[in-house]
């Protein structure tokens, strides 16, 4: 789970640096602003607490072991903003420390366990612990799926940044300069062990640290309750982060989907194979129908097919077309929202 | 006899004290500025992470090896136990990619490109990560983290982070005493969900612990005039010497970029 150096390029350590840099300025701000001068030691104590619990060998059914990262207790105990920069400490030191986990791949690993997996440890363990009474058996449950889905999340956020690595990265003879293995690969070999194993070696520490919280501190329970707002807005923006980062397993699928066919596919013989293969052994008309050919022509796609034409590597052209409408799905959220501020101001009473 | 996990994590906590405590050094980098350290090891592992040609990582891992070979005895130790973990699990790793990458046949079903690439990352992997133990090795923590405050990074991250390596070890020795104590009244062989249920409450104690600790500590830091404004003292001078291996590490950035990157 901590990726070394020389696993990831360069460009794809700096984009996920960048990427964590919003998560930490906000994670302080805010952070500084529910906990004030009592920051600092909570925070440093919470990361030794992280660091301390990944030496911690949790006994396994089957009679394997496995670590932990810690990272759904801390979100459920702290929150998960001041779980993200607990983590991430915690992943610093290890870094430079310990080996465990390299320099330039900081940021990544910060993204996959400190950031993605707060934000999907609070957002499960809310969203199954609802309005359950603190002592209820309900939360011990919901720490433990937390603890499970939030370590798979950032398993597969990081097989995900592995199998990018040979699309994006290799020399002229194709030999992949980084990590060797595409996401086909790349991704079930790091579900298989986090979902067996680690996955449920964190589920069970979360589980039982709840249950133990439970019977003997339930004042813990208080820190993150005292601090949090909005929730419901940061499960929103987990699960669209979560979303926003699949998008690349787009890349795996082959073909296109059924129904979905350009004008130019009925005259092309592998795409008209593709499409009788699809379709039950049914062939496509010799020529795109009429009402269709016409329509094709009312609208042209800047980024037709996801695929810039001023780029020539298709997996890069996916990535950039899937950013690019990310951005503009939050900025027509953002101004629909605006919108309706202005007509609540105006009319006050409806 | 398999080992239970009583006693695999005292064996894990005692590692990471242990670790800690062995990071001696000797030698040249030692003495060096750490902000000139931090800087021209960060460039090194730059150029290793972007170097597409193996000849040019594979000097790079060669100057690893030199600037941990006369760091002393300690580092060399640690560098060759790092290679060691480094390589194994590296290795696991790109062990499939020799017969799963495609690309022409060599013998035993194993692809040249796979190979190429298996190798490429090896090195690499191996050349970052001793650049990046190297500057650990030989740089104690509080100067360390005094020389990132010239590199902008907001003091209060900086105080969390010189809070947090000393919190480590004073929480690594009460949850070995904890553990130990356990492993004192232990006898037999317990069953997997009490077993699993120790290791639970013993991270919960912990975590009681470290809240309160916090707590303790926040009082104390107070106490002091502490209102939650980090300040650090910066006293580095850069002698000549500094200045001729910021130079070298500089040259030596470019000369791996220009070589193994861009030509």
């Amino acid at each position: 789970m901590h990726i070394p150096d020389g696993y990831l390029s360069p460009s794809t350590c700096a984009v996920m640096t960048a990427v964590s840099l919003p998560f930490w300025a906000v994670g302080l701000r805010r952070v500084k602003a529910a906990f004030s001068a009592r920051l600092a030691p909570l925070i440093s104590v919470c990361a030794a607490f992280s660091f301390v619990v990944m030496m911690f060998n949790l006994p396994l059914p089957g009679g394997t072991t496995g670590h932990a990262v810690g990272v759904a207790v801390a979100a459920i105990v702290l929150g998960p903003w001041a779980s993200m920069l607990a983590i991430s400490v915690a992943l610093l030191i290890q870094a430079v420390f310990f080996g465990d986990g390299g320099i330039t791949a900081f940021g990544a690993n910060c993204f996959n366990m400190a950031i993605a997996g707060s934000f999907v440890a609070d957002a499960v363990y809310r969203a199954i612990a609802g309005a359950a009474p603190l002592g209820s058996r309900r939360r011990v449950v919901a720490a433990g799926l937390a603890g499970y889905v939030a370590l798979n999340a950032a398993a597969l956020l990081a097989g995900i940044e592995f199998g990018l690595q040979p699309m994006l990265f290799h020399d002229a003879s194709g030999a992949p300069l980084y990590c060797p293995y595409p996401l086909g690969i790349a991704v079930p070999a790091m579900m298989l062990g986090h979902l067996a194993f680690a996955g449920v070696a964190e589920g069970i520490l979360a589980a039982g640290v709840v249950a133990w919280l439970q019977q003997n501190e339930p004042s813990l329970f208080e820190i993150h309750a005292a601090a949090g707002r909005g929730r419901a807005q940061r499960i929103g923006w987990a699960v669209v982060l979560a979303l926003v980062f699949a998008a690349p397993l787009g890349l795996i699928a082959t073909g296109t989907a059924w129904g979905e066919w350009a004008v130019e596919d009925f005259s092309k013989p592998e795409a008209r194979a593709a499409v009788a293969a699809a379709s039950g052994n049914v062939e496509p008309p010799a020529e795109a129908p009429g009402g269709m050919a016409r329509l094709a022509e009312l609208w042209k796609a800047p980024l037709p097919d996801y695929a810039p034409a001023f780029l020539h590597n298709a997996a890069a052209g996916y990535i950039l077309s899937a950013g690019a409408g990310v951005a503009l799905t939050g900025a027509a959220a953002l101004g629909l929202q605006w919108l309706a501020r202005g007509a609540r101001r105006r009319n006050p009473v409806g | 006899m398999r080992r239970d996990f009583l006693e695999k994590t005292l064996r894990n906590l005692g590692d990471a004290l242990d670790e800690a405590g062995r990071a001696e050094s000797s030698g040249p980098l030692r003495r060096l500025d750490p902000r000139v350290k931090l800087a021209g090891f960060f460039g090194l592992i730059l150029a290793a992470a972007s170097s597409r040609h193996l000849p040019v990582t594979l000097g790079l891992w060669g100057l690893g090896a030199t600037l941990a070979a006369v760091s002393g005895p300690g580092a060399w130790r640690a560098i060759l136990r790092l290679w060691a973990g480094v390589g194994l699990l590296t290795g696991a790793v790109a062990l499939p990619a020799l017969f799963l990458t495609p690309g022409p046949a060599l013998d035993w079903g194993v692809t040249q490109t796979g190979l190429q690439s298996a190798l490429t990352l090896l090195v690499r992997v191996e050349t970052t990560a001793t650049f990046a133990s190297l500057i650990a090795l030989t740089t104690p923590w509080p100067a360390l983290l005094k020389a990132l405050r010239h590199f902008h990074v907001p003091a209060l991250a900086v105080v969390i982070f010189a809070m947090a390596t000393r919190f480590i070890f004073v929480l690594l020795g009460i949850a070995r005493d904890a553990f130990e104590a356990r492993r004192a009244r232990h006898v037999g062989h317990l069953p997997g969900k009490l077993r699993r249920q120790m290791a639970a409450s013993g991270a919960a104690m912990l975590l009681g612990k470290s809240i309160q600790l916090s707590g303790e500590v926040y009082d104390a830091m107070r106490a002091r005039g502490f209102r939650g404004e980090a300040v650090t003292l910066d006293e580095f001078r850069c002698s000549r010497a500094d200045w001729a291996a910021a130079g070298l590490f500089l040259a030596l950035t470019g000369a791996a970029l220009e070589w193994g990157c861009w030509r």
